[in-house]
C-alpha cells in the first residue's frame, strides 16, 4: 500500500505535465481536467465483460448439491472430491476448479454469483441474444445503441463519469457501448503506430469533408493520450486473441490501466470469445476449463491493475444465454437459456450466491431442456448501476433498459 | 456523352461494386463502368486461384491425415525416449546425484532440450498461407472485381473459421474454391448444398460428430445429435433468425442431416477428408421441418430439405437484405430489397439474375457513398492503387490488426458488415497506422503522389484531399493521406 501511495504521489505531477504537452500537440484531442472524488463519496468504476458464445453456467458454477446434476452432465459432471474437485462456494453451488482467483475473491467478500439468470430473450440465436444483452432492449432487432452508452448519456453532463465517455475495448467496439455518447476505443497494440502529424492532418481533412470519420478519429485520440502516459504506447506485441488465456489477460490489463487512470473513462466494456461449446466441452479439464482459466486470469489482472480504486470497482461478467442442461450427443452442450453472471470487485457486497434455484428435474427445466431462468439479468444490471452511479428508477426503466418498469433493480448488490 | 456527374457516379459505382482502381488503369476503366461490371456476370465463370499445392479437398485430406500421423508418431517416439531416460536415471540414483549440477539446457542427451530448428510452419498453416496469397493475387489482378467481391460476400455468408481445427484451417481456401466460387453466378440452392456438405463446414459446425440417436451407431455407442450446423443453416444461411422456425425445426433438421460427415483416415467411404453420407449415423424416420415431413432415403432427405429452404420466401428476403446492406447502405432501401427478393423468388435463386438486378438498379448505382470499405476491401484497394504485389506476411499482418484476416471470423455469422463495426474510433485509428506503414513501404516506387492521387480518385477527388496530399510533409505521408481520404475509404 505504501508503494502504491508513493507511486500516485510521484506520478501525478508528471502526468499533469504530459497532459499539457499532449494538449498542445494534438489539437483534436481533448484535455480532461482532473476531478478527484470528494472525501467520503465514491468515484466508481464499472467494467462489463461479455462472454460471446453462451457460457455453460452449469459447468462454471456447478450445482453439485442438486441431486439431478450429475446424471444430466454424465462424463463432464464436476465432483466435490477427488483430484480435480470443484471449489466450494456455499455447500450447494461449487466453482469450476479452473477459477481459483474467483473462489478467493468470493471467500473474501469481493465477489457474488448470480445463477439461473438470463435476459428476457428466450430464443437461441447467439447473435440476437447478444443484441438483447447489449442493447438493453426487450427483444432483438437492428439496434443502434447499447445500454452502457445510454447510461452515460443519462448521467449529468460535465466533469463526472459522463464527460469521460465509455470505453469499448477491441478494434470493433461492442454494441453495448455504441450510441450517441462519446465512445473511446482501445485495442492491444500489435504494430507500430502512425505519427501525430499524419493524424493531425487527417483530423483536419475529416473536419472539412467527413464528420463521421472526424468524430471517430477524435474519440480514438482520447484513449491514445491516456495509453501513452501509462506506458501502453507503441510497443509491438503479438499473442493470442480474445479467445485465448493470453489474449484475455492482455485485454484485461489494458482495460484496467485505462479505467484506473485519473483522467480515464469510468465505464468500459470488453468481450471474450470462444464459449460456444457444442462438442468436447470437457469437465474439470479441457476446452471450457481453459477458457474459464483465462477468465479467472483476467479477473486477477483487473484486481491488480485497478488496485488503488478496487474498492470503487464492480466488474460484471455476463453472457447471452446458457446451454442445455443435458450433455448432447457429442459430449458438449447445445444452446440453452439460464446461466450465471459474476459480480467481482471491492465495491461488491460479496461472498453470496444469488439464486432462486428452479431445480433440474425434467419438468423444472425451461422447455424440458434448459436451466430455467429465475433472475432477470437486467434487474441485476439495474441494481448495480443504480447503486454505483446513483441513477433513479425511472431513468433506468425508460431510457437505459426501456420497458422494464415492472422489473425492480436488485437491491444490495453494491456495498 | 458522359456529363461530369456521370463520371463521378461511374467512379462511385466501380468502388461500390468492384475492388478499386489499379494504378494506370483508372481513366480507361471509368468509361462504360456499368457495362464492364455486367460483362462479368455474362462471363458466368470466375477464374480459380493459381499456383496452389493441392488441387482440392480429397488431396488435402490425404495430406492432412498423413501429416497428423507423422506428428503423432513423432510425439510417441519422444515420449518413449523420455520414459527410457527416466528409467535409466531411476536405476542409477547415485550416479545421477554425483553428476555436478549443470544447467538443464546444456544436457545434450535429451532430444527435448535441443533447440528446435526454425521450422517451416506446419502443413495446415503453410497451406492456409498459400490459399490466402493465391486468393489475394486473384483479386489484385481482376479488372473491375465485381465477381471477386461476390466471392467475398458469399464466403462470409457461408463462413467457416480457420481457427477451429487443423481441418478447417487447411481446407478454408479449398472450401471457398469448391463450395462458393463456382456458384457465384449459379443457383443459390447449389451453393447452399455445396457449402453444407463441404468437409470444412461439417467440421466447423460439428455435424461430422452428430449421430442419430436411433441410428445403428447411436444405439451402439449411446451418442447423439449435435444441433450446431442445423441451427446456423436456418438462422444464418437461409431463413434468417426471424424466418419463422422453432426449436423443434432446429432439432429435426439436425436429425435430417445426420450422416453428412467427413471420410476418416481409414478411407472406408471414399477419399480421406472428403464428404460422405454415412448411413450408419443417419437417424431413421421422417422428421417434419416447418411442418413438412422428410422421409426420403439417406442423403436425399437432407437435399430435399435444403432445396425447400433455398426456395423459401424468407430466404429470398434475407439474402436480398444482406446483399443490399453489403453493397449499397447500412440501412438498406426497402424498395431495392423488395426488387431483389422478387427476382430471387421468380428465378428460384438464380444468383446471376439477382446480381444483374442489383447492378441495373439506378437506386443501387446512384446512392451516395456512405459505406466504409471493409478491411479486406481496403487492403485490396490499397495494393491495387499502389501497384504492389504483397507477400503473405504483408497481407495477413495488416488484416489481423484491422480485424478481418481471411476466413477467421469470431463466429459463424461471419464478419460484420456496417460502419458501426469498421468506422469505429479504434478501427479508424488502426487503419491510419496501417496506411502509414503502406505509405512508407510504397514511397520509393511512386514518382509523384499527387499524380497518383489524381489517377486513382479521378472525379471523386475533392479539393480538400488534393490540397492535403499536395501539402504533405513527405511522400509516405502523402500516400497515407490518399489511402485514408474519405474518397478512398467510402464507397
Amino acid at each position: 500500500m505504501v508503494d502504491d501511495d508513493d507511486d500516485c504521489e510521484r506520478m501525478t505531477p508528471s502526468r499533469r505535465a504530459m497532459l499539457g504537452a499532449a494538449g498542445a500537440l494534438f489539437a483534436w484531442s481533448f484535455v480532461p481536467k482532473f476531478a478527484y472524488a470528494a472525501a467520503g463519496s465514491r468515484d466508481p468504476r464499472f467494467l462489463l465483460v461479455v462472454l460471446r458464445g453462451a457460457l455453460d453456467g452449469l459447468s462454471a458454477v456447478p450445482p453439485i448439491g442438486d441431486p439431478d446434476y450429475a446424471g444430466l452432465r454424465e462424463d463432464i459432471a464436476l465432483m466435490r472430491d477427488g483430484p480435480d474437485a470443484a471449489l466450494p462456494l456455499d455447500g450447494f453451488f461449487y466453482l469450476h476448479p479452473a477459477m481459483p482467483n474467483l473462489a478467493r475473491l468470493y471467500a473474501s467478500g469481493q465477489a457474488s454469483i448470480v445463477h439461473a439468470a438470463a435476459t428476457g430473450y428466450r430464443e437461441r440465436s447467439h447473435f440476437d441474444g447478444q443484441d438483447v444483452l447489449e442493447s438493453g432492449q426487450a427483444g432483438p432487432g437492428r439496434t443502434e445503441s447499447g445500454w452502457l452508452n445510454r447510461l452515460i448519456a443519462s448521467l449529468p453532463p460535465g466533469e463526472g463519469v459522463s464527460r469521460r465517455g465509455v470505453l469499448g475495448v477491441g478494434v470493433v467496439p461492442p454494441l453495448v457501448v455504441r450510441g450517441e455518447a462519446p465512445i473511446l476505443g482501445w485495442a492491444p497494440p500489435r504494430m507500430a503506430r502512425a505519427g501525430p502529424d499524419l493524424i493531425q492532418r487527417l483530423g483536419d481533412l475529416y473536419g472539412q469533408r467527413d464528420p463521421g470519420l472526424a468524430r471517430a478519429l477524435s474519440q480514438a485520440g482520447l484513449t491514445e493520450g491516456i495509453a501513452q502516459r501509462r506506458g501502453m504506447g507503441s510497443e509491438v506485441r503479438g499473442g493470442g486473441g480474445p479467445d485465448s488465456a493470453d489474449g484475455m489477460k492482455r485485454i484485461a490489463e489494458g482495460a484496467a490501466a485505462l479505467v484506473g487512470a485519473d483522467d480515464g473513462p469510468r465505464i468500459a466494456a470488453l468481450a471474450f470469445e470462444g464459449w460456444d461449446t457444442h462438442a468436447n466441452e470437457g469437465g474439470a479439464k479441457g476446452r471450457l476449463a481453459q477458457l474459464l482459466g483465462g477468465l479467472d486470469g483476467a479477473l486477477a489482472s483487473f484486481e491488480a491493475g485497478l488496485k488503488p480504486v478496487w474498492n470503487d470497482t464492480v466488474v460484471m461478467v455476463v453472457t447471452e444465454f446458457g446451454r442445455t442442461a443435458k450433455v448432447n450427443g457429442t459430449v458438449g452442450t447445445d444452446h440453452g437459456t439460464g446461466t450465471v453472471a459474476f459480480l467481482v470487485g471491492g465495491a461488491v457486497k460479496g461472498g453470496r450466491m444469488i439464486a432462486d434455484w428452479p431445480g433440474l428435474k425434467l419438468e423444472q427445466l425451461h422447455e424440458k431442456r434448459d436451466l430455467k431462468p429465475t433472475t432477470d439479468i437486467r434487474a441485476v444490471a439495474k441494481g448495480v448501476v443504480s447503486e454505483l452511479f446513483g441513477l433513479s428508477g425511472p431513468v433506468l426503466a425508460e431510457k437505459v433498459f426501456p420497458g422494464t418498469g415492472g422489473l425492480a433493480p436488485l437491491a444490495g448488490l453494491v456495498g | 456523352m458522359a456529363s461530369p456527374s456521370d463520371a463521378r457516379s461511374d467512379s462511385v459505382g466501380l468502388q461500390r461494386f468492384g475492388l478499386g482502381f489499379g494504378v494506370g488503369q483508372s481513366p480507361a476503366i471509368r468509361v462504360g463502368a456499368r457495362d464492364r461490371l455486367l460483362a462479368e456476370i455474362d462471363r458466368r465463370a470466375l477464374p480459380q486461384p493459381a499456383g496452389l499445392p493441392f488441387s482440392g479437398t480429397a488431396e488435402i485430406g490425404a495430406a492432412l491425415y498423413a501429416f497428423e500421423d507423422r506428428e503423432r508418431s513423432g510425439r510417441e517416439a519422444r515420449r518413449a525416449a523420455q520414459a527410457s531416460e527416466a528409467q535409466v536415471a531411476a536405476a542409477q540414483p547415485a550416479l545421477a546425484q554425483s553428476v555436478p549440477a549443470a544447467p538443464a539446457s546444456s544436457t545434450p542427451q535429451s532430444p527435448m532440450a535441443q533447440p528446435k530448428p526454425a521450422a517451416e510452419p506446419a502443413l495446415p498453416y503453410r497451406t492456409y498461407r498459400q490459399e490466402v496469397l493465391a486468393r489475394v493475387r486473384l483479386a489484385l489482378d481482376a479488372e473491375t472485381g465485381f465477381g471477386e467481391r461476390l466471392v467475398q460476400f458469399w464466403s462470409n455468408h457461408f463462413c467457416v473459421g480457420a481457427t477451429k481445427s487443423n481441418l478447417t484451417r487447411i481446407m478454408a481456401g479449398a472450401y471457398e474454391r469448391e463450395a462458393i466460387r463456382p456458384h457465384v453466378f449459379g443457383r443459390f440452392e447449389e451453393m447452399l448444398v455445396a457449402a453444407e456438405s463441404h468437409p470444412a463446414m461439417l467440421d466447423f459446425l460439428d455435424n461430422r460428430l452428430s449421430i442419430g440417436p436411433s441410428s445403428p451407431a447411436g444405439k451402439r455407442r449411446g451418442r447423439g445429435l449435435n444441433e450446431n450446423l442445423a441451427r446456423e443453416i436456418l438462422e444464418l444461411h437461409t431463413l434468417g433468425v426471424s424466418g419463422g422456425y422453432a426449436q423443434v425445426d432446429v432439432t429435426n433438421l439436425a436429425r435430417i442431416i445426420t450422416g453428412w460427415t467427413v471420410v476418416g483416415r481409414e478411407a472406408v467411404l471414399g477419399f480421406p477428408g472428403s464428404f460422405a453420407f454415412n448411413a450408419g449415423l443417419h437417424e431413421p424416420g421422417a422428421p417434419p421441418l416447418l411442418g413438412k415431413p422428410y422421409g426420403q432415403p439417406g442423403k436425399e432427405k437432407g437435399l430435399a430439405a435444403l432445396g425447400d429452404l433455398a426456395r423459401h420466401p424468407a430466404t429470398a428476403d434475407f439474402i436480398a437484405i444482406k446483399l443490399v446492406r453489403h453493397f449499397v447502405a447500412d440501412d438498406p432501401p426497402p424498395a431495392l430489397v423488395r426488387a431483389l427478393s422478387a427476382v430471387f423468388r421468380r428465378t428460384e435463386g438464380d444468383l446471376a439474375a439477382v446480381s444483374r438486378a442489383l447492378l441495373e438498379s439506378d437506386a443501387a448505382w446512384r446512392a451516395e457513398p456512405t459505406k466504409i470499405r471493409s478491411p479486406q476491401e481496403f487492403l485490396i484497394a490499397a495494393f491495387r492503387a499502389l501497384g504492389r504485389k504483397p507477400d503473405f506476411g504483408q497481407i495477413i499482418g495488416p488484416l489481423g490488426v484491422i480485424g478481418q484476416p481471411l476466413w477467421q471470423p469470431a463466429g459463424p455469422n461471419g464478419y460484420p458488415d456496417g460502419n458501426e463495426a469498421w468506422a469505429s474510433p479504434e478501427g479508424i485509428k488502426t487503419r491510419i497506422d496501417v496506411a502509414a506503414g503502406w505509405g512508407r513501404q510504397a514511397a520509393g516506387n511512386v514518382p509523384d503522389p499527387r499524380l497518383l492521387t489524381e489517377d486513382i480518385l479521378g472525379p471523386l477527388l475533392s479539393p480538400e484531399t488534393r490540397q492535403a496530399v499536395a501539402r504533405a510533409e513527405s511522400r509516405p505521408q502523402a500516400l497515407a493521406l490518399m489511402l485514408m481520404s474519405p474518397e478512398f475509404q467510402r464507397r
